[in-house]
């Protein structure tokens, strides 16, 4: 996302209404996938918030990211359910295949990995979001099997 | 096409421009502002269509809420279109929300004109064809049938048993999941065909409301979400603050690992909950409605968005409602993430565009809250029970339950039970019958341990606990609380330690930061849990000491950060240690003294070794092993490799032999 | 009156009072780390819990309403045993070096650490790491041994309206820290060190100056010169044993000698050469067409806030230098040359009660022929350290006075230290630019108040003369509004970024409470009443600079030393 768009996108917020910050940041990060610094600095501007503040209320919240995530975002459910299941293996799968922690994006910009408190879909435990698509009742092997079937979307299109 | 709720002809005026009190009564049972037998036909038949009592073509629904979707709920509709385009039939396709039984997600259930409608459960997309042609083109009953649900007037299928009749179902009480599973969600006509709005349409033309603070009050109702205040007492402190502007707060922001009943309910049955956010406005005195709800729930959010539209467009908010002088908007909020948010003052907080940081009370919400006005916050099933109050009475309501908890409660059912997903008992149904007739016990042959009820600040009930009657008191009793109503069963794989650090680490995590008892008190608590499921280095008698005297720390800084806590997170943050120790010290004790996890969970504890008589050399346990450490040739013994065995136990989990032990 | 029983005893309480504002009055001691005085409660520290009957949980007095009937515990076992516990888990994530630790002498947590007999190490556990932020030429940052109490965050953002630091995270890994976890060089940081005076801990200090000064005065071939400014001397002593208010200005000039100095300047003395070229930029601001409103320019905090929040009110504020630099530059470009040192060999040392200054002394307008003007800046603390470290006993000193020809000073001058005070000195000498005549011996009581926009109009000639004075930050960016807004419309407005002015400044004694402040500006009021020269153009040593070097207020010379660039300060 270009500096214009940011701008945009961000004035079409009433200005000096800090209330509208967490929107704000979440149509910002709905648009460009993280939030950047011109982001977060162009947002306070908007709002007359320090940019102190508004990094302070987007770093209190889970949804929000500071770094691109990768082509194919990866979220692994550690509600109850799940974990009782067996997440933390399906987690730990991730991690070895992809060598990435959670809240990291791979190298090549491929993947990156995120775990979830809870998607609210307990009975399909454990869960894994790859790209916004639930897959139920994940275990090592069909993780393993999820990166596989998922190599197009995560391949450069250069 | 027409609506039921559009007007029938030009000289029906109910319109968002010229409100009518009679507005619900006029188009569901009318008309009543003109006399014409047409007319009265015409709202007839659409009220027949919206409740689906004589379809002209057959209707195939498809439960498509977000667990159905997980399982394959859209390819499932996909697969009836096409079904649908090859046989060249003229078919009704239409979606609902969740009916609540979630294993057998992805559910279907067609129904031919003049026959109930039949249900098929753990539907698969290359099953589809056969069932419909079975069930439309042949119309016999395809095998396996969930069961049927009667339509009135319709012929029964023989040999199927009622939905209703199902294990599943048979003990559950739907009230607030009504609708759920069986209409469409966001058809407002099938809402109010089937009696919706017509509590609202009461409260604000029959009731004062101070009367309608009466009916709540007397119903018992308390709040769903957590510690069950009685939701009438709350609106009264509200309704007793004079000010300009009042709040009414939907808390939607169902933060509870292993809980989705709000979810669900808002996915199936959004009208519901706005009927009961009107109401509960109404009667506070407030204009101004915000339904805060988690943006993890894109698909409820959704419906929400689609039902408020709707509602604006018939006139059902906005300026002056059906002419009550009333006016109320509502809104949706999105929020970002964190369980704190479930805290009132929290949630204002982040409404306010925030950290969400609570603060300390007094002054409660009611008196101070939104922007500084007084405001009420209610959960999702709260408000989803105030319709039905104000359209059946509080007698009605209360005529159910427990003494000092009334009416039903939902559950979200999950964990090592044979049937999950959403459960609406009576109070008072003990668990056993969640968990034995409902859920159909605990699958493969394993021994019930426990139900952890109301998520990270509610608590594990043993066996002990399996015939006492769930409501507000007794749970109290047994050590846990209601929460929000999330049910996780536990079997004798799961160890209690490693479940009491998962709630730790998960609290420690979401705590905010601001106060020192539960921000450092939880994470000392929880390197406590963790030095007790880790194995000793060898040597290393220092850290043995600083073992036991952690240990003996454990109960003291629970007490503290209990009594000290600025907030309900706080101060409930110790239970998961505090109840787990209380029902299940045999097995801390083993970690602590024996250094073994009796549940073989705790990976510094257990090893994997194959039982070479019991194997068969099937392979399939070194497949299935993710780091290779499983050697042996194909019909001969395995064996594992313990230095690159990560103890994941998935070699457990695929033998068919059991012959892979844990020791 | 409504009644509440405190550990037996009937207590009457006023309304609205909090639990902990009852027991304070009532003499209890109750712990506090996260309250702030005069800013709402947040209620997160918990150690002023107290025990109330008929509640299972403790309940904090800070937050907790006084309410007829109630009956409190405040040290019951249970009560203890909890603020201890706290305190434990405070130490169990928190560095243990406090023998290294700026703040080991005032230490809020360790004191606490002490009342609360703490003696061993009950919690053990991983502790947080993060790297000290040494990058604002002010203050140091070192969020290892922040407790998340809060206060630099409310005092920056509510109190200063600056908000460069901020909760950021949570749980676990809250941190207080500018937005990306940057250093404070590159967040909206003025400077101003209220976060440094909120500070319960050494999480935020200032950036030492005292090991380059001990290094200038070990330096034979150096001439270490020393100025001080106004507010010092009645701050100073309380280091000393001497009560708040009490003004040691010649122990302390008599110190500096001690310790090493050669030469002692009053910074009092450029304080009334401010007064004279700001007075003479007004009348002819007055006279040219503006811009107006003037506003000082003494406070760097100020002029930064203005710089960063404010960027279109640039060119009002007063291009005088403070009266820092202006002793900077008179220091190196007139005294030494007419002493026969090179001005390479003299180290200009300040001690002022402010951690701004310090940043002011490395900003580029600031240089004068390549050469920072001021080398060093002691705060009052380091001042206090100093004497303590060279074992001067400070109270058997025979006083001493200041070094000429810059040493000699107007009570006007001196009331630079307080709000209000350098628009007292201005208004004196103006009202003698435009009338002749001194103005009468009065004090202007409009201005000497605390708190809040003081206004005043003053009849001068045929001149009206809107005037307005400001303390904090929070009330300067009101009273910009005002004046955006049209309802205000001065033509000098007096801003002190700290509330209550320099005597309260970011530099001065940890510590002080509304009374101590009090008592300060009473301590610079009575050497104004005291004082035969009142007023700034009186000042011998002033005129005598005027006709030897300066020439006159706004010349030339006056230009190129005492003034930043035209169209007011640079900006980096």
């Amino acid at each position: 996302m270009n500096n214009a768009d940011l701008i945009e996108l961000v004035s079409q917020t009433p200005d000096g209404d800090p209330s509208q910050l967490i929107s704000l940041l979440q149509k910002v990060q709905e648009a460009s996938g993280f939030l950047s610094r011109e982001a977060i600095e162009a947002i306070a501007g908007h709002l007359r918030l320090s940019p102190s503040a508004v990094y302070g209320v987007a770093s209190f919240y889970n949804q929000f990211r500071f770094t691109a995530p990768g082509r194919l975002h990866l979220q692994v459910c550690r509600g109850t359910a799940c974990h009782v299941k067996g997440s933390l293996d399906v987690l730990e799968t991730l991690q070895r295949e992809l060598k990435i922690l959670p809240g990291q994006t791979s190298r090549d910009g491929a993947y990156s990995l995120e775990t979830v408190a809870c998607v609210g879909a307990c009975s399909l435990a454990p869960v894994v979001v790859a790209g916004g698509e639930f897959h139920a009742g994940m275990d090592s092997e069909k993780t393993k099997n999820l990166l596989t079937s998922m190599e197009q979307v995560t391949e450069c299109n250069a | 096409m027409q609506r039921l709720s559009d007007p029938c002809c030009p000289r029906c005026t109910h319109s968002p421009s010229t409100p009518c009190v009679k507005y619900v009564a006029c188009r569901t049972e009318g008309p009543l502002c003109h006399d014409d037998p047409a007319c009265r036909q015409s709202r007839e038949r659409l009220r027949a269509a919206a409740l689906r009592l004589t379809p002209q073509r057959p209707v195939v629904t498809v439960g498509t809420g977000t667990c159905g979707r997980g399982a394959g709920a859209l390819k499932v509709l996909a697969a009836i279109r096409t079904w649908a385009d090859t046989a060249g039939l003229d078919l009704d396709v239409e979606e609902t929300g969740c009916i609540g039984l979630c294993t057998a997600e992805p559910l279907l259930d067609i129904q031919v004109p003049g026959r109930t409608r039949l249900f098929y459960g753990n539907v698969r997309e290359n099953q589809v064809g056969r069932i419909l042609d079975t069930v439309i083109t042949r119309g016999e009953a395809a095998p396996r049938a969930l069961g049927q649900l009667d339509v009135t007037g319709a012929e029964a299928w023989t040999g199927v048993a009622g939905l209703w009749e199902h294990p599943f179902f048979a003990p559950q009480n739907r009230r607030v999941l009504s609708r759920c599973g069986t209409t469409d969600p966001v058809s407002l006509d099938a809402c109010l065909a089937d009696g919706g709005w017509r509590g609202f349409s009461r409260a604000i033309s029959d009731l004062t409301p101070a009367e309608i603070l009466a009916e709540v009050e007397s119903s018992g109702l308390r709040g769903r979400g957590g510690g069950g205040f009685p939701t009438g007492r709350k609106w009264r402190f509200a309704q007793n603050t004079p000010a300009d502007q009042k709040y009414m707060i939907c808390n939607a922001d169902e933060g509870d690992p292993g809980a989705f009943m709000d979810r669900a309910v808002i996915e199936g049955d959004p009208f519901c909950v706005l009927e009961g956010l009107a109401i509960a406005a109404y009667a506070i005195g407030a204009t101004e409605g915000i339904i805060y709800i988690r943006a993890e729930y894109p698909l409820a959010i959704e419906r929400l968005s689609a039902a408020l539209a709707r509602l604006a467009e018939c006139g059902l908010l906005g300026h002056n409602i059906l002419d009550s002088g009333f006016s109320l908007s509502l809104r949706i909020k999105k929020g970002a993430g964190a369980f704190v948010c479930g805290e009132e003052t929290a949630l204002i907080h982040s409404i306010e565009g925030k950290r969400g940081m609570p603060r300390p009370r007094p002054p409660y919400p009611a008196v101070r809250g939104l922007f500084g006005k007084p405001t009420v916050i209610n959960n999702v099933e709260t408000l989803a029970n105030v319709p039905a109050i104000l359209r059946h009475g509080a007698g009605w309501f209360s005529s159910i339950g427990t003494p000092t908890s009334s009416g039903t409660k939902v559950f979200a059912l999950s964990g090592k039970v044979a049937r999950t997903g959403l459960v609406e008992v009576d109070m008072g149904t003990p668990i056993r019958t969640i968990l034995e007739d409902i859920g159909g016990g605990v699958p493969h042959h394993k021994r019930f341990k426990a139900a952890q009820i109301g998520g990270p600040s509610g608590g594990c009930l043993g066996t002990q606990w399996l015939d006492c009657g769930v409501d507000y008191e007794n749970l109290k009793k047994a050590g846990a609380m209601m929460g929000s109503g999330g049910l996780v069963i536990l079997d004798e794989d799961t160890c209690m330690v490693d479940l009491a650090k998962f709630f730790m680490e998960f609290i420690q995590k979401e705590s905010c930061g601001t106060c020192i008892p539960c921000r450092e008190g939880s994470r000392r608590m929880l390197e406590i849990l963790e030095a007790i499921c880790r194995a000793p280095e060898a040597g290393d008698n220092f850290g043995t000491l600083e073992r036991f005297r952690g240990v003996t720390h454990l109960e003291h800084l629970a007490g503290v950060i209990r009594t000290t806590s600025l907030c309900g997170l706080g101060q409930t943050a110790p239970n998961p240690v505090l109840s787990t120790l209380a029902s299940f010290r045999e097995e801390y004790e083993a970690h602590i003294y024996e250094r073994r996890c009796p549940a073989g969970v705790c990976k510094d504890f257990i090893g994997f070794s194959i039982d070479a008589q019991k194997c068969t050399g099937c392979t399939i346990c070194a497949r299935k092993c993710p780091v290779g450490a499983i050697y042996g040739a194909s019909k001969s013994p395995h064996y594992v490799v313990t230095d690159k065995c990560i103890r994941c136990g998935a070699c457990r989990t695929a033998c068919r032999f059991d012959a892979v032990i844990v020791k | 009156m409504p009644q509440i029983i405190v550990n037996g005893k009937s207590v009457h309480t006023d309304p609205h009072e909090t639990l902990l504002e009852v027991l304070r009055r009532e003499g209890i001691r109750i712990p506090t780390l996260c309250h702030w005085e005069g800013l709402p409660a947040v209620g997160a520290c918990r150690l002023c819990v107290v025990e109330l009957d008929g509640q299972v949980n403790l309940v904090p007095a800070c937050a907790t309403p006084a309410a007829e009937g109630m009956r409190v515990l405040t040290h019951s076992p249970r009560v203890v045993d909890a603020r201890k516990t706290i305190i434990e888990l405070i130490l169990a994530n928190h560095p243990d070096d406090c023998l290294y630790c700026p703040r080991k002498g005032s230490c809020e947590l360790l004191r606490l650490a002490n009342e609360l007999g703490i003696t061993e190490r009950t919690y053990r556990g991983a502790k947080i790491h993060h790297p000290k932020d040494v990058s604002s030429p002010s203050l140091v940052r070192d969020p290892e041994k922040c407790i998340l109490c809060g206060r630099c965050v409310r005092v920056c953002s509510q109190i200063q309206h600056v908000g460069a630091i901020d909760f950021t995270s949570r749980g676990a890994t809250a941190l207080v820290a500018p937005a990306f976890g940057d250093g404070l060089n590159i967040s909206s940081c003025i400077h101003c060190g209220q976060c440094v005076m909120a500070c319960p801990t050494g999480a935020l200090t200032d950036a030492r100056h005292i090991r380059r000064v001990t290094s200038a005065l070990e330096d034979p071939s150096l001439t270490v010169v020393i100025q001080h400014a106004p507010s010092v001397s009645v701050t100073l002593g309380e280091y000393f044993g001497f009560a708040p208010g009490t003004d040691v200005d010649g122990l302390m000039v008599a110190a500096l000698r001690r310790l090493g100095f050669k030469v002692v300047f009053d910074t009092s003395f450029t304080a009334d050469l401010t007064v004279m070229e700001e007075a003479a930029e007004l009348v002819d601001r007055i006279r040219n067409h503006g811009p107006l409103p003037m506003f000082t320019s003494c406070s760097p905090a100020w002029v930064k806030f203005v710089e960063n929040f404010h960027p279109r009110w640039r060119e009002n504020v007063s291009t005088c230098k403070s009266p820092q630099q202006m002793m900077g530059a008179l220091i190196k470009n007139v005294w030494a040359g007419n002493n026969g040192v090179h001005p390479d060999r003299v180290f200009s040392v300040s001690v002022m009660p402010c951690t701004a200054k310090k940043a002011e002394a490395r900003r580029p307008e600031m240089l004068t022929e390549g050469r920072f003007d001021v080398d060093a800046v002691l705060t009052t603390r380091e001042l206090a350290e100093l004497i303590t470290m060279k074992g001067i006993d400070f109270s058997t000193l025979t006083p001493s006075l200041p070094d000429h020809p810059f040493g000699t000073r107007s009570s006007a001058g001196k009331l630079f230290g307080a709000t209000g005070g350098v628009l007292e000195a201005a208004l004196r000498t103006a009202f003698h630019m435009l009338t002749g005549q001194n103005p009468a011996a009065e004090p202007i009581h409009a201005l000497r108040e605390s708190e809040g926009i003081r206004e005043l109009t003053l009849k001068i000639g045929d001149l009206e003369l809107r005037v307005a004075a400001v303390s904090g930050l929070a009330a300067a960016d009101r009273l910009l509004g005002e004046i955006e807004a049209g309802r205000m419309n001065p033509h000098l407005v007096e801003v002190m970024s700290c509330p209550g002015g320099c005597i309260a400044g970011g530099g001065q004694p940890y510590g002080h409470d509304a009374t101590a402040v009090a008592s300060r500006m009473q301590a610079l009021y009575k050497v104004d009443r005291g004082s035969v020269l009142r007023f700034s153009h009186e000042n011998q040593e002033i005129l005598r600079l005027y006709r030897e070097v300066l020439g006159e207020p706004l010349g030339e010379t006056s230009h190129r030393l005492l003034h930043t660039g035209n169209g007011g300060h640079h900006v980096r």
